[in-house]
């Protein structure tokens, strides 16, 4: 204000652009304050491939391992545990997989590029519980008397067969997460990894 | 003594020139009127404070002893695990501590749930006292972000899966959800990044929040006066020096009311902390003892009580809806639950404030509220397979009741409205 009581634009426009300036300012400093908890570039690269020797795996048998901080299972399927995967087909809600949930290789019946050997992520699609194996059949499996064999999600309910696949009606909204895989050898694995590169 | 006595005197007015010490003393205390017929409800906003002073100091001397490192160390064990542990056994009186701060989380909750109970009662949050109610909400709010980011810090089984529950709710957000579950847990699975930044949140962050909307809560309250359990204000009759009638100075009247509520909070706490610390499995639970495994989810997993009736609501959603998956609209009515009481002031429109002049659609309805509530909180302790007496199953059940918690609120101003009331007194009575 002047002292004649009038304003002074000049000065008022001055006041109003240095505030303008200073907010973006300060705006701007919210980038990397927001960007510091994105994951680091440590984190970023702590997913190396896995290799796993399954050579001691014997068929209905399953095996954890840690890839990427995630348990991966690797279940050797016996023929009557394939063959259940076509009795379920019904009950499945995306039984061709058709969702983007494994690479080009495992969109087959079996979900995998060994009809026995299974490889999936054991990591619940609804909530991220890690589901536990249920491959009793029937009423002694405890899940429902024409229980075929698969996993339980503890968290909520959520019931997968024995290729990941979810049954219709659950929380988890698509199959389990089959990750890059390949075969070193018969009985070596390396997972995270194919043959087109991580 | 009069000497030491004319030294103290001088020292208030040298101090008075400075700082107003004895002007708000007068404002806030020893010349602050109160209604004369604060009933027992009355305890809790003082027992809440008296709990946030608790956990803030075991809090600090927590932290003098904890690790929040997820790394294992040399026998195998997470270092944050390890060292809540050796809180426990090794440092001098670090069990009560310990024990303390975690029974101190859920006393905290029961206080505030009461304190908030006693505000559906009488009507406290109706005008002037929406703000008190809006601060008082923010303060809510903050508690349970300070309870979700303290849980993840002893690093256990649940620490581990409810933080992975509850940090997955997020990716449920069409479009930005997925990365702003990466952002959050500053990795792409919990871990050594996500215990840090929790650590930060729960030492740091939330309780700096948490002060200032105390402060901001009793500002408020001091400059509207409290409500009583009449409903009716004090200040309509004054006497000729301007103070309410039915007003009776806080100082010495409720602080030593209050100290009687402190008393007997601080025995039952006792008795709490002494011999049942872990609450039955509901303070702490069982399987919080082992150390998290991020390749194994414990076979049931359930959050601690003060969450579960939220938690309750997120279950009861099994439907999809405008093509996106129940699983958002889950976490939409879990935070609708909580969002949905900030309304309340302008819910209500019943003529009466308090619960002794409403009419029976109130009562009852209130009643059935309070109900529904504890069964939805009783649910949510349960796996999703749960049946009531082995037959009748929860599920729907928590779809019901949490179907009525939502409409409770969004048909109140209609029933809050028609209720037959009783007409209220001019004045407070006693």
């Amino acid at each position: 204000m002047s002292s004649e009581g009038k304003v002074d634009c000049g000065r008022r426009r001055l006041l109003v652009a240095t505030a303008a300036a200073g907010g973006v300012a300060g705006i701007a400093t919210v980038v990397p304050f927001v960007a510091s908890m994105l994951p680091s570039e440590r984190a970023k690269s702590a997913g190396a491939p896995v290799e796993v020797d399954i050579s001691k795996l014997v068929p209905g048998q399953m095996m954890t391992v840690e890839w990427r901080g995630k348990p991966v299972w690797i279940i050797n399927r016996t023929p009557e545990m394939i063959e259940s995967l076509k009795k379920v087909t019904e009950k499945i809600s995306d039984p061709k997989s058709e969702k983007e949930q494994q690479p080009e290789y495992c969109k087959n019946e079996t979900r995998s590029i060994k009809p026995a050997i299974m490889v999936v992520v054991g990591i619940c699609t609804h909530l991220g519980c890690s589901p536990s194996e249920k491959f009793k059949t029937g009423a002694e499996s405890g899940v429902d008397p024409e229980w075929a064999g698969g996993f339980l999600c503890p968290c909520h309910g959520s019931t997968f067969d024995l290729a990941g696949r979810v049954y219709k009606g659950k929380p988890a909204p698509i199959n389990l997460e089959v990750p890059q895989h390949m075969y070193l050898s018969d009985a070596r694995i390396l997972i995270g990894e194919d043959k087109k590169g991580a | 003594m009069s000497y030491v006595n004319a030294k103290l005197q001088s020292l208030v007015e040298w101090v008075d020139d400075r700082f107003p010490l004895t002007a708000a003393w007068k404002t806030s205390a020893s010349e602050y009127y109160t209604p004369k017929n604060l009933n027992f409800w009355y305890f809790f906003g003082s027992l809440s404070a008296l709990v946030l002073v608790l956990q803030i100091v075991t809090g600090i001397l927590l932290t003098m002893h904890f690790k929040p490192d997820a790394s294992l160390n040399a026998s195998g064990v997470p270092v944050a695990f390890a060292s809540v542990e050796y809180i426990m056994r090794d440092v001098p009186w670090g069990w009560l501590i310990r024990y303390m701060h975690s029974t101190g989380a859920s006393a905290f909750f029961i206080v505030v749930y009461l304190h908030m109970f006693r505000g559906m009662l009488y009507g406290s949050y109706r005008k002037p006292r929406e703000l008190i109610w809006i601060f008082g909400m923010l303060i809510f709010l903050c508690l349970m972000g300070e309870a979700f980011f303290g849980y993840l810090l002893p690093w256990g089984q649940m620490s581990y899966w409810g933080a992975q529950v509850i940090v997955n709710l997020f990716s449920a957000i069409p479009l930005i959800g997925p990365d702003l579950s990466i952002w959050l847990r500053g990795d792409f699975v919990v871990g050594d990044a996500t215990l840090n930044r929790f650590f930060a949140f729960h030492v740091i962050a939330v309780p700096m929040a948490l002060l200032g909307l105390v402060v901001a809560h009793v500002i408020a309250l001091h400059e509207v006066g409290s409500n009583n359990p009449d409903g009716v204000e004090i200040s309509k009759h004054k006497d000729a020096k301007g103070n309410p009638l039915d007003g009776i100075p806080f100082h010495p009247y409720y602080t030593v009311k209050d100290l009687v509520g402190v008393v007997v909070f601080l025995f039952v706490f006792s008795i709490v902390v002494f011999f049942a610390p872990e609450g039955g499995g509901y303070f702490v639970e069982a399987n919080n003892f082992f150390p998290a495994d991020p390749m194994k989810t414990p076979l049931h997993i359930a959050p601690v009580w003060y969450f579960t009736p939220y938690y309750s609501m997120l279950r009861a959603v099994t439907y999809p809806l405008l093509g996106i998956d129940a699983k958002f609209w889950g976490v939409v009515a879990m935070g609708a639950g909580v969002v949905i009481l900030f309304f309340l002031p302008w819910l209500d429109r019943s003529p009466v404030k308090s619960i002794r002049y409403r009419g029976p659609i109130y009562k009852t309805l209130l009643g059935i509220f309070v109900f529904s509530f504890f069964i939805l909180g009783w649910l949510g302790t349960k796996p999703p397979s749960y049946e009531f007496f082995g037959v009748i199953p929860g599920g729907p059940v928590a779809q019901v009741l949490s179907a009525y918690y939502f409409l409770f609120f969004l048909t109140m101003p209609v029933w809050s409205k028609m209720d037959k009331c009783k007409p209220e007194p001019e004045r407070v009575t006693g």
